[in-house]
């Protein structure tokens, strides 16, 4: 072996400027990586239909500021609240640490610092020590979420056709490697800690959870250097890939949650939304003076192909139903408080959003890792031969499915982010109706009993004032006023 | 005051087509609704209402024969065409008589109307009768008293989604009972966490699709558990994570489910006939509560 390469011979300067210049490509990849997969979501939610959610500022930053920053919608369940609050927390304030070690690994190399922070002094020392209890709590609110998955049997909304194979696997995967960065965070205080006392010599900042940990490591100085350096470029490593797994993951909520909530309906959430082409057509129907105006062209004049009335596949829907998708973290809220669901019927909102991003994905652009999820018979589903079929309807949603909702709003309640599941299935009920003349039979009925008897039962309109025929009220004498 | 054998009055119920004859407008549109015109249950409903709304002297009028269905049950079938031209006629014949304040005992009228008619023309003031009978009850011009006595009685109140989530009303229908001096329970499921009765979203004119449970059983039983304190019962519910039920035991006798919609109305009904408890819990609207407490509910 050349001598050029044993570490005791290479020049500490030169190793050490090889860390900043390794750490910025690594910086620069990763965060580069992170844009391009952004770009690509960003293309994929944009496939929608237009709808203006401009305006309202003030109302979505307050709404922003309780359901998303303030978790308001969590707080519905008590346990998994106190855990994810743990989690959320943990992951905001290690944040300021990452700042640290970005500020080091570029810097502190060359010009021969550590812990650049440090300066905070006092608040240093609590930021360190938060850090710290807050990284083991992590580890224990891991562990209890872990539980919950995998336990036998698991909490019930972790189960159902969606949440096999590659979501279940996401769910752990996750879990995983937030226990593994919170362990690298340790390892690497601990070694700082330990190298620090064997020199004599005191580490800025105080850290309650390594001070226990220091009797583990071995007593060498040399091991304990390599060991802070390993622990550092693992956790600064594991975290920028695991940023460059957040596309491809259920995780991506922690980033998608605040737009997601940002853009919500601000509306009952009884309106459902007016389809302004048929409210042309009906006008026009109704009033022959009135003019329907011109369809909307392409930027170079010509025609568009006209759209469909509700959704047939993802393209279809509105872009806030897309970005829905991407909110989704598979909590499985809205299944578990949905009526047919819980009734044993075929619906499970969760399913419909996440076909939804299955499909996008699919038919656009993909992230890194992409595993549809494939359903089988326990979900009625055929397997889809022909491409053409292969649409979000059908191909991933059956009209089962679509037709056992009750429009009762739990699902949307219930979403700690604001995803609205209600929207896409409506979407797609028109398109079921109104396109394919695909609704049930009776619904038919319902629908023909409407237009011929302006009730949806099948009752003689001349029969509808009868309820009044003989009423007669028990006589009461005048009322002196109630107090 | 006990009701002996009370004489009847007739009531006339003023049609707006003849109030417009003679150039009146009446103060407020009572907005009757298919199933309380159509619906021989919900006809009790209705005429309960206008029996309140006689007897406070309310100046309202009703459409009659002009009235039609709202297009609610075909909007949530995805059947949008419908829904707006049946929407368009109504809102012709509202804007025609210069309707501007309506009340209805439907919560799927009173959410399509108010919520929805906007974008297509039709602006009113609408109200949910729960709402109203709060305020009639609030301002004194119903005392609750001198009619039947509901006093011990055990009461729950079941949250219609287009009251309760889609429009954020869970208050008023509990204050109007409140004013009944029963023993108001609250089912595990309440409130915006309620349960749907099943007949939601067009679900009221088809079969349901295959599951394990009709819907209104499940929470039928929530209903019944609750009133006769069975916490067990209720712990075995597919409910969500929040408070139990209260524990002891309690005779269903004379229990009572309070609805505030005409689809949760069959629903609920049909489920306790199911569970064989009709000869022991009754499922009542609001109004019909409120005329009886108030012994005009001839």
């Amino acid at each position: 072996m050349p001598t050029i390469l044993r570490p005791q011979t290479f020049p500490p300067y030169l190793y050490r400027m090889l860390q900043s210049i390794l750490f910025l490509l690594l910086l620069v990849a990763a965060f580069g990586l992170f844009a391009w997969q952004v770009r690509k979501i960003r293309a994929n939610i944009l496939v929608g239909r237009d709808r203006d959610m401009s305006g309202h500022s003030a109302e979505r930053f307050r709404k922003t500021l309780l359901v998303a920053f303030g978790q308001q919608k969590m707080f519905k369940r008590m346990t998994p609240a106190l855990l994810h609050l743990v989690v959320y927390v943990g992951f905001l304030v290690i944040n300021i640490e990452v700042i640290e070690i970005v500020i080091d690994g570029l810097f502190g190399n060359i010009f021969g610092f550590h812990r650049s922070l440090k300066f905070l002094g006092p608040v240093y020392d609590v930021l360190m020590a938060t850090n710290e209890i807050l990284a083991a709590l992590v580890i224990v609110a891991v562990a209890a979420f872990w539980w919950r998955r995998n336990s036998n049997p698991p909490l019930k909304r972790f189960t159902g056709p969606e949440l096999r194979m590659w979501p279940k696997l996401d769910a752990n995967i996750i879990l995983y490697i937030e226990v593994a960065l919170m362990l690298a965070l340790f390892f690497m205080n601990t070694a700082d800690l330990k190298l620090h006392q064997m020199r004599g010599e005191d580490l800025p900042g105080t850290f309650p959870v390594s001070n226990l940990l220091v009797g583990l490591l071995p007593s060498s100085e040399g091991t304990l250097h390599v060991l802070e350096r390993l622990g550092w470029w693992i956790h600064i490593t594991g975290i920028l890939l695991f940023l460059n797994y957040l596309p491809s993951s259920k995780h991506f909520h922690i980033i998608m949650a605040f737009p997601n909530v940002w853009y919500s309906r601000l509306v009952p959430q009884g309106q459902f939304s007016n389809v302004e082409s048929i409210t042309n057509e009906v006008k026009a129907m109704m009033d022959p003076s009135f003019v329907v105006p011109p369809a909307p062209t392409a930027p170079d004049g010509s025609a568009l192909a006209p759209t469909p009335f509700g959704a047939k596949d993802v393209d279809d829907l509105p872009w806030t139903n897309l970005l829905n998708a991407y909110s989704c973290t598979e909590c499985g809220r809205c299944t578990s408080v949905c009526p047919a669901n819980l009734t044993g019927k075929l619906l499970s909102p969760r399913k419909i959003i996440m076909d939804t991003r299955d499909r996008m994905e699919e038919k656009y652009n993909s992230p890194l890792i992409f595993r549809p999820n494939v359903y089988g018979a326990e979900a009625k589903h055929e397997p889809i031969t022909d491409l053409a079929n292969a649409t979000l309807l059908r191909g991933k949603v059956t009209p089962e499915e679509l037709w056992a909702c009750t429009t009762c709003n739990a699902c949307v309640e219930s979403c700690p982010v604001n995803i609205n599941p209600l929207e896409s299935i409506i979407e797609m009920r028109r398109f079921l109706v109104l396109e394919e003349s695909a609704a049930p039979n009776s619904l038919n009925v319902m629908f023909s009993n409407i237009e011929n008897n302006g009730a949806p039962w099948a009752f003689s309109p001349s029969d509808r004032f009868n309820w009044a025929d003989d009423l007669f009220a028990a006589e009461k004498p005048a009322k002196a006023a109630v107090a | 005051m006990t009701p002996e054998a009370p004489a009847k009055k007739q009531i006339t119920v003023p049609v707006m087509a003849d109030l417009a004859a003679r150039n009146e407008s009446p103060e407020i549109l009572f907005w009757v609704g298919c199933a309380g015109a159509f619906d021989d249950r919900y006809k009790r409903v209705t005429r309960a209402f206008v029996r309140i709304l006689d007897h406070v002297g309310t100046n309202y009028a009703v459409l009659g024969l002009e009235e039609s269905c709202t297009g609610d049950p075909a909007k949530r079938a995805g059947n949008e065409f419908l829904f707006q031209m049946q929407a368009m006629q109504n809102i012709t014949t509202l804007n025609g008589y210069g309707i501007k304040k309506i009340v209805t005992a439907c919560p799927h009228c009173f959410n399509t109307i108010k919520n929805e008619y906007p974008a297509l023309g039709g602006d009113y003031e609408v109200i949910h009768h729960s709402t109203y009978l709060q305020q009639l009850i609030n301002e004194g011009k119903v005392g609750v008293t001198g009619g039947e006595s509901f006093k011990g009685r055990r009461i729950t109140f079941h949250d219609s989604c287009y009251l309760g989530r889609a429009n954020n009303i869970y208050e008023a229908p509990r204050e109007v009972l409140a004013a009944l001096d029963a023993d108001l329970v609250e089912m595990k499921r309440s409130r915006a966490n309620g349960l749907c009765c099943g007949a939601g979203g067009a679900q009221m004119w088809k079969e349901p699709e295959p599951g394990k449970k009709d819907i209104n059983i499940e929470r039928t039983e929530e209903a019944l558990a609750t009133l006769a304190g069975k916490a067990d019962a209720l712990a075995n519910l597919g409910g969500v994570e929040t408070e139990t039920a209260a524990p002891g035991t309690h005779d269903l006798q004379g229990s009572i489910i309070a609805v505030g919609c005409p689809f949760c109305m069959t629903m609920m009904s049909d489920g306790v006939k199911n569970k064989e408890q009709e000869a022991n819990v009754q499922v009542f609207d609001l109004a019909e509560l409120v005329a009886s407490a108030e012994g005009i509910n001839a």
